[in-house]
């Protein structure tokens, strides 16, 4: 059984019974130590082209296991970030289907399972507290706003940003604020975490910190991540699986799962094994033509 | 640290204090020195004078507009902030009434304000409709172009938490549009006070409590110029006493959306 002792938790939907399921879960997390919620996502010949600019995506078939870390890796506008919107359940292909079965039973993501998106650019109200930025999901599920408050304190510790839970978005540097954004992703406690290359603003370093703590948190937490990047090395540091695709019309040309140990240290970028891997995915990116017009850092390098 | 902030306010006072005190001796060296008609441009110190022999009438005058102003700039912030989020929640109702609402902005009051008199009778309740139609406009666009405006991305964080309607519009695009709906407000401020004075030439004539668009007519037509001018100024200053008081409204309540979210 994925869910460590939950086996209750059918296909969530909003108001009550979604937050009765989330005090079972908190229970079960002080019970264990750790929360292990999580969604199996699948995805069946999923096909898009936009209005204005032909087919982004092509026959894209995939499952994704619940728990998993999958990095999906590609070059600008090969429709990754299409597809991740298209498994959140914002948008829906034009033809195919995402079903994610957060326990037998399969439910489309617009029934919302408990799935989560950090985007691009940290995305905090501008107005509201890093604490109640945080607390802005279970707010919008029907919480009171003093619960909501009180949750949120949590996940805001898991980041680290307790100290600057009263200061405003305006405040904080940038991987700060992006650290806010996880934090509000997983308020929630999300069985499933979208990452549209969420890190991509950021310096090399900070990159590397946010890239390191996120690995840490799912270590802890075992929801499925996907995480869009076009960075190699930060896809092979992260993930346990990574998908290459290849140029518009994006097309899965490469599942590789990463042959890295479970504990990835910072220095695990220079490890041979590490570079092997990245430029294991390197070799794939060039091979499809994903390089051609883009800049892309050699294997093993700043990515 | 407090010698910076006494620099700043230096800055921000001084300049506009000298170019004021510049031009009024500028004028009144220039009208005396041209010996220029005093029914064509009174020297300012007469207008001063006009000011101060004339207060109670003038301050009578001025707080007879300022109702009408107020009153319409309420209507027209109530009224037209209402209707800029009608607006913004159905493209129906929008394109179906954009148009007619455009409407206010482009009649002519002057003309329509014969009708005001028609319809409300002749007093405040006509002037305050007056202001009302020529301060609406801008609250409106304002108002739904704020809440047009919120971040997609931000609209998608509130769908993907099935977030409701209400919760939308309180959470996120109303607290998006604040500065856009502060700054309609602030260019319907002054415009009230217009909309008050001209309906006022059409309208005012009620009770012998005439509003500053009466003592200007009445001054032109007893050619009192520094009295014209002295109502003018009053004008004027009402505006900006009206502006003054939005922005900091504003300024209040923005402060205020930043400390409870």
């Amino acid at each position: 059984m994925l869910w460590n002792g939950l086996s209750v938790v059918g296909p969530v939907t909003r108001g009550g019974g979604r937050i009765a399921v989330d005090r079972r879960a908190e229970r079960s997390c002080r019970v264990h130590g750790s929360i292990a919620i999580s969604s199996r996502v699948a995805i069946r010949g999923v096909s898009h082209a936009f209005s204005s600019g032909g087919p982004v995506l092509q026959d894209i078939d995939l499952v994704i296991e619940a728990g998993s870390f999958v990095a999906l890796l590609g070059p600008s506008g090969c429709g990754k970030s299409t597809l991740l919107r298209f498994i959140s359940g914002l948008d829906v292909p034009a033809s195919g289907s995402i079903a994610l079965s957060p326990g037998a039973d399969e439910v489309q993501p617009s029934a919302r399972t408990k799935l989560s998106f950090v985007f691009q650019d940290a995305q905090l109200l501008p107005w509201r507290s890093v604490l109640d930025n945080v607390a802005l999901p279970l707010e919008l599920q029907g919480l009171s706003r003093a619960e909501s408050r009180e949750r949120a304190r949590g996940p805001l510790a898991e980041v680290e940003l307790s100290d600057v839970h009263a200061r405003f978005p305006d405040q904080l540097s940038g991987g700060m604020r992006m650290r806010v954004s996880i934090a509000r992703a997983l308020v929630t406690e999300p069985s499933v975490l979208l990452l549209d290359e969420p890190f991509a603003a950021l310096d090399e370093l900070t990159r590397q910190r946010l890239d390191e703590r996120l690995r840490k948190l799912w270590q802890t937490r075992r929801m499925t991540v996907i995480f869009v990047t076009h960075a190699l090395a930060e896809a092979a540091f992260l993930a346990e699986r990574a998908l290459v695709m290849s140029r518009r019309p994006g097309r899965i040309v490469l599942d590789h799962t990463l042959e890295l140990p479970l504990d990835r240290p910072l220095d695990l970028r220079t490890n041979v094994d590490f570079v092997a891997q990245t430029a294991l995915l390197y070799r794939a990116l060039q091979q499809h033509g994903a390089l051609d017009d883009a800049a892309h850092a050699p294997p093993g390098g700043g990515a | 640290m407090r010698s910076s902030t006494s620099r700043e306010l230096a800055l921000s006072v001084l300049p506009p204090a000298l170019t004021f005190v510049l031009v009024i001796a500028l004028w009144e060296g220039a009208v005396r020195a041209l010996s220029v008609p005093k029914f064509l441009v009174p020297p300012p110190s007469d207008v001063l004078l006009a000011v101060w022999s004339e207060r109670s009438a003038l301050s009578g005058a001025a707080l007879t507009t300022a109702q009408g102003a107020g009153l319409g700039f309420l209507l027209s912030a109530s009224l037209g902030t209402s209707i800029g989020l009608i607006f913004s929640l159905s493209r129906w109702l929008e394109r179906g009434l954009y148009p007619y609402a455009l409407f206010l902005q482009t009649v002519p009051i002057v003309a329509v304000a014969p009708l005001l008199v028609l319809w409300f009778g002749p007093g405040l309740r006509a002037v305050a409709v007056s202001a009302f139609i020529v301060s609406v406009f801008p609250i409106i666009a304002n108002t739904l172009a704020g809440l047009r405006s919120v971040d997609p991305r931000l609209s998608d964080l509130f769908r993907l938490y099935d977030a409701k309607l209400g919760d939308t519009v309180l959470k996120l695009r109303l607290p998006t549009a604040i500065p856009s709906m502060m700054t309609g407000l602030k260019v319907a401020s002054g415009l009230s006070v217009i909309g008050a004075i001209v309906g006022e030439f059409v309208a005012g004539f009620s009770e012998g409590n005439a509003g500053l668009g009466i003592t200007v007519l009445s001054a032109y037509r007893q050619l009192r110029t520094d009295l014209l001018f002295a109502a003018v100024l009053l004008a004027s200053l009402l505006g900006l006493l009206l502006f003054a008081l939005v922005s900091s409204l504003s300024t209040l309540l923005l402060r205020r959306l930043r400390a409870h979210g």
